[in-house]
Formats: structure tokens, C-alpha cells, sequence
């Protein structure tokens, strides 16, 4: 029987195969491609290029990128949720928008922005220069730009779920007598542990993959503020596509593990969600 | 001022609470967020105000730039009318339908989030130049993708795409069955009832996730400048043509441009706001 409130099987099927055509060119094929083009010349070329130095240096910067920028980001955004989730105060939509200020900036004018504050002819860049200080076209910047790019990522994470949790069993906690620091450690965290840990793994994915930013402050020197995107970019304009590419899979090997990671995680957050209710 | 009229005073602006650690979070969030993203980016406007108007419309509005203008919100907003009408499509499949695979189609819906931009640039010239995997299909019926404004939103269209779908489908999932079902009581079609019950009550999400997606392909460059070719005048995106100004040293251009395209976004934001609230208030939704 053909049930009113939904069509018929042949235009789901029909319905259903547009859609998975268009993700299949949009987003399947170039995911193949980027593996294809790598392994092109088989698996010695490819071993080669991300085992070049240039190649080892750019994977180191990019972890140590990643390591800096990712807990302060954390830290940023669990004391944001905190402050917005768990009090009632006036201004707090203009909070939560200028969180997401760096979601609507390119990434170019993000790049740009500290290049005009810290650059040679920039408002600080004299002082900075007085004291052989160096923070534009070296790490310092990097860290900077990266930081601004994934300002938004745990907090936009953590606002929505820890809003939908409510405040009474902290309030609870709180008034059986534990600090607020316990109650943050054993009410809430276990709470949003989940949710956390994907807005850190989103937010890691961003810090270790920006482009635009990164590239207006680096200077692009070799083995020294060259990030792995960055590499990328300088093999593939030498015409060293294979290079190019294999450096790259490293990074959509990188995709894959986080969307993997949100999959399971996804699923575990249901689970949790449904065994507590 | 009184203690108590001053105490009446931080009342009205935060409600009382037994929870502790307000201050310490509040002000770790403001010091920080200011020091990050408001400082550095009120240095913007701060510069463009300081430069003195002909020479902001030396470069900030040459011919150069408003080709540059033109192409980069021109490319978005196609990009996202695309986005729109399959994301939409991609969001009813995945919450109304099943089909073998479904889980692993919604989790790759988020693979533009997570890809690095330049990763995907060049991923899309690999397909869709004139020798790629794609591109030499298209090459013999005279279609050129690659290096042309098309290749632009295509590259769009890739990091555009899960804004929609995101957008939509928890609206989508939320809908209750019983309108449809009332719908389909008083006689309505299936397309009347798509265009009159559902159309209605997602489009406020919908239009949430063109914007997005819009003001994302306004300013994106990894993802772009591999494939849109860089031709002035022709394929260069506003944002390419911020970081030719940086590369010649020209630091009041550059803030210029920026400047120009910030201002444009959000208008258009803004509009696409009042539209939604329009909406919203005509809906009662």
C-alpha cells in the first residue's frame, strides 16, 4: 500500500540516484583523485616525497602548529560555553556572534589582518623589529593566524549541547557542596566529553589543513615556515605533481580519520543519549 | 552611586546564580576573543579609514577590483543557488529515505569540512583541466571547466555543500508527520503538499545554509586559485587579488579590497537576515 505522506518507491530510487551521482562527482571523486594522482608512479615515488626533508619539516611545523594552536582553543572554548551556557547575562547573542567573526572573515583578510598589525610597516612591526623580534613570515605568525581560523570550532561545538543540557545537575552539585571545579570535572565533563572531543578533532583538522591564512603570513620558507598545505602548493606550482599529491593524501588521510572519528562518535552519542533517558 | 543601586545595576545585567566560575570564563572568553579577533581585525577599518578616500578608490574600486568583486560574489552565489537545490535534495534523501550505505553518505556530506582547501584545489584541477579524469570527457563537446569561471564554482559548489545539507536536515527530521498527513486528508498532491506544507517551514534553513555557504565562497582561496586559473580581469577572485597586492607590498590596497568585500558580505548577510525575519514573522514559525 502506498502510504499518503511519502512518494512512490521509483522516484525515491530516482530521487535517491541523483543525489548520490552528485555527491559521487562533488565530493567522492575528488577524494579518489587525490590518492590516485599520489600513487600515479606507485609506491616508491610516493614514499619519497613525503620522506623528502622539505616534506618532514613541513609535518613537523604543521603537528607543532596543531599543538600550540589546538589547546588554547580548547581551553578558549569551554570557558566561552561555560560562561554562556550556564548564566543568564545581557549581551550574550553579541558574545556568541563575534565568536563566529572569524567563520565569515577570509581566510585571506585573517592572514592579512596580522600582517597590518605585526608586518615591517605594520603598528607594532617597528617595536617588534627593535627587539629582533620576528612574528610575521615566521612561526610565531603561523600560530597566530591558525589561532584566529580555528577561534570558533570547540565553542560552536560545545554551546548548542551544554544550552540543551541545562544547568540543574551542576546546580545540584553545587549545592550537595562540591567545588566548582569537581563539579566541572564530574558533572559536566563527562557530559560533553563527546561533543568535545569532536569539536577539538574538527577544530585539529582546520588547524593542521589552513591554506589562505596561513599562507599570507608564512613567507614560504623552505624547512622553516613551510606548513604541509604550503608544501602542496609549492610542489604542484613546480610542476612535481606526484609530490604534490602524495603530501597531500597525507592531509585527506587526515579527513578521513576525523570523519571517521565524528561517524563513531555520532553513534556513541545516541547510544549515550538514549541509555540516559 | 549607592551599593545597593550598584548591586541593582549588575543584577539587571546578569540574573544571579549558585554556579561559580562566571567571571574567571567570562573574562577569559572576552580578554581572549578580543585580543584574537577584535584587535586584529579592527585594524581594518582602523587602516581604510586612515588612508584617505582617493586613494582607497585607487585600488579598492579600480576596474581590476570590480572584476574581481563581480566574479567572487558572482561564483558564490551561483555556487549556492547549486547548493541550495542539491543540498536540499541530498538533505530529504538522507532523513526521508533509506538506501544501502546511507550512514557512510551522510558521514562524507562533512568531507568539505575537513579536507584542507588547497588539498581540494588541486584534487578539482586534476579532474576537470582539459587532460584530467573529468575534463577530457567535457574537452571534446567544447566544454571548458578548468581555468574558466565554471571551474570557479565548481570549487565552490565542493566547499559550499555541507552548509546546506547541515542546515536543512535537522529542520527536515523536526517536521512532524501530522501535517502532511492533514495535507494529504483535504485532498492535496504530493507536490502541493511538498510546495504549501514543507517548502515553507524549511526554507527559513534553507536560506540559513545559502548564506552560509554564500559568505564561505566569498572569501575562499585554497580551494579556487588552483583551478580558477588567475587571470586578471578575467579569473582572478577578489581575495587572489588581496595577496597580489600583499606580494607587491601595497598593504593600503590590500586593506582596501578586504575592506570593499567585508562591507558587501555583510550587507548582503544582513539582507538575507531581514528576508529570513520577513519570513519568519509571515510563517509564525
Amino acid at each position: 500500500m502506498r502510504r499518503s505522506t511519502t512518494e512512490s518507491r521509483a522516484l525515491q530510487i530516482v530521487l535517491i540516484a541523483i543525489a548520490l551521482l552528485f555527491l559521487a562527482f562533488f565530493l567522492a571523486l575528488p577524494l579518489i583523485a587525490v590518492f590516485g594522482e599520489a600513487l600515479k608512479a606507485g609506491f616508491g615515488p610516493f614514499l619519497d616525497a613525503v620522506t623528502a626533508p622539505d616534506a618532514l619539516s613541513a609535518i613537523k611545523l604543521t603537528l607543532l602548529i596543531a599543538a600550540i594552536s589546538v589547546p588554547l582553543n580548547l581551553v578558549f572554548g569551554v570557558a566561552a560555553s561555560w560562561a554562556i551556557t550556564k548564566f543568564q547575562f545581557r549581551g550574550k547573542s553579541l558574545l556568541i556572534s563575534m565568536i563566529d567573526l572569524p567563520f565569515s572573515v577570509s581566510p585571506v583578510v585573517s592572514g592579512l589582518i596580522f600582517v597590518l598589525l605585526f608586518g615591517a610597516s605594520g603598528w607594532v612591526g617597528p617595536w617588534l623589529a627593535e627587539h629582533d623580534l620576528k612574528i610575521i613570515f615566521a612561526v610565531p605568525g603561523i600560530v597566530l593566524a591558525t589561532v584566529f581560523i580555528t577561534f570558533p570550532f570547540v565553542a560552536r561545538e560545545l554551546i548548542p549541547l551544554m544550552m540543551e543540557q541545562g544547568k540543574d545537575e551542576e546546580e545540584a552539585a553545587i549545592s550537595l557542596g562540591a567545588s566548582g571545579w569537581q563539579t566541572f570535572r564530574h558533572v559536566t565533563l563527562p557530559n560533553i566529553r563527546w561533543g568535545l572531543l569532536y569539536g577539538v578533532l574538527l577544530c585539529n583538522a582546520r588547524a593542521m589543513g589552513e591554506f589562505g591564512a596561513v599562507s599570507v603570513v608564512s613567507g614560504h620558507i623552505r624547512g622553516e615556515t613551510n606548513t604541509m598545505p604550503l608544501h602542496v602548493e609549492i610542489l604542484y606550482n613546480e610542476y612535481d605533481f606526484v609530490g604534490a599529491f602524495a603530501v597531500a593524501s597525507l592531509l585527506a588521510g587526515l579527513a578521513l580519520v576525523t570523519l571517521i572519528a565524528k561517524t563513531v562518535l555520532e553513534w556513541r552519542f545516541n547510544l549515550h543519549g538514549s541509555a540516559r533517558h | 552611586m549607592t551599593a545597593s543601586s550598584a548591586a541593582a545595576m549588575r543584577r539587571r545585567w546578569r540574573q544571579p546564580s549558585v554556579l561559580p566560575g562566571f567571571g574567571l570564563t567570562f573574562g577569559l572568553s572576552l580578554g581572549w576573543l578580543t585580543l584574537i579577533v577584535l584587535i586584529p581585525l579592527a585594524t581594518i577599518f582602523l587602516k581604510s579609514a586612515g588612508m584617505g578616500w582617493d586613494q582607497f578608490v585607487a585600488v579598492g574600486l579600480s576596474d581590476r577590483a570590480l572584476a574581481a568583486y563581480r566574479l567572487s560574489f558572482g561564483t558564490a552565489a551561483a555556487a549556492g543557488l547549486v547548493n541550495a537545490v542539491f543540498g536540499l535534495l541530498v538533505a530529504w534523501v538522507l532523513v526521508r529515505y533509506t538506501f544501502p550505505g546511507q550512514r557512510i553518505i551522510g558521514a562524507i556530506v562533512d568531507l568539505p569540512f575537513a579536507l584542507p582547501t588547497a588539498v581540494a584545489g588541486i584534487a578539482l584541477t586534476a579532474l576537470y583541466s582539459p587532460s584530467g579524469w573529468v575534463g577530457r570527457f567535457l574537452d571534446p563537446l567544447g566544454i571548458k571547466v578548468a581555468f574558466t569561471p565554471i571551474g570557479i564554482t565548481v570549487a565552490l559548489v565542493f566547499i559550499g555543500l555541507p552548509f546546506v545539507v547541515r542546515s536543512v536536515e535537522p529542520v527536515l527530521a523536526d517536521l512532524g508527520n501530522d501535517v502532511e498527513e492533514a495535507a494529504a486528508t483535504l485532498g492535496a498532491t504530493r507536490l502541493q503538499t511538498f510546495r504549501r506544507v514543507i517548502f515553507p517551514a524549511i526554507a527559513p534553513a534553507l536560506l540559513t545554509g545559502f548564506a552560509l555557504a554564500f559568505a564561505r565562497g566569498v572569501g575562499e582561496y585554497g580551494s579556487v586559485i588552483f583551478i580558477s586559473g588567475n587571470m586578471p580581469g578575467r579569473t582572478e577572485i577578489a581575495p587572489l587579488l588581496i595577496v597580489t597586492q600583499l606580494e607587491q607590498y601595497n598593504y593600503d590596497g590590500a586593506t582596501a579590497i578586504a575592506t570593499v568585500m567585508m562591507l558587501v558580505s555583510f550587507a548582503i548577510l544582513l539582507a538575507l537576515n531581514v528576508v529570513q525575519a520577513a519570513g519568519r514573522h509571515r510563517y509564525g514559525a
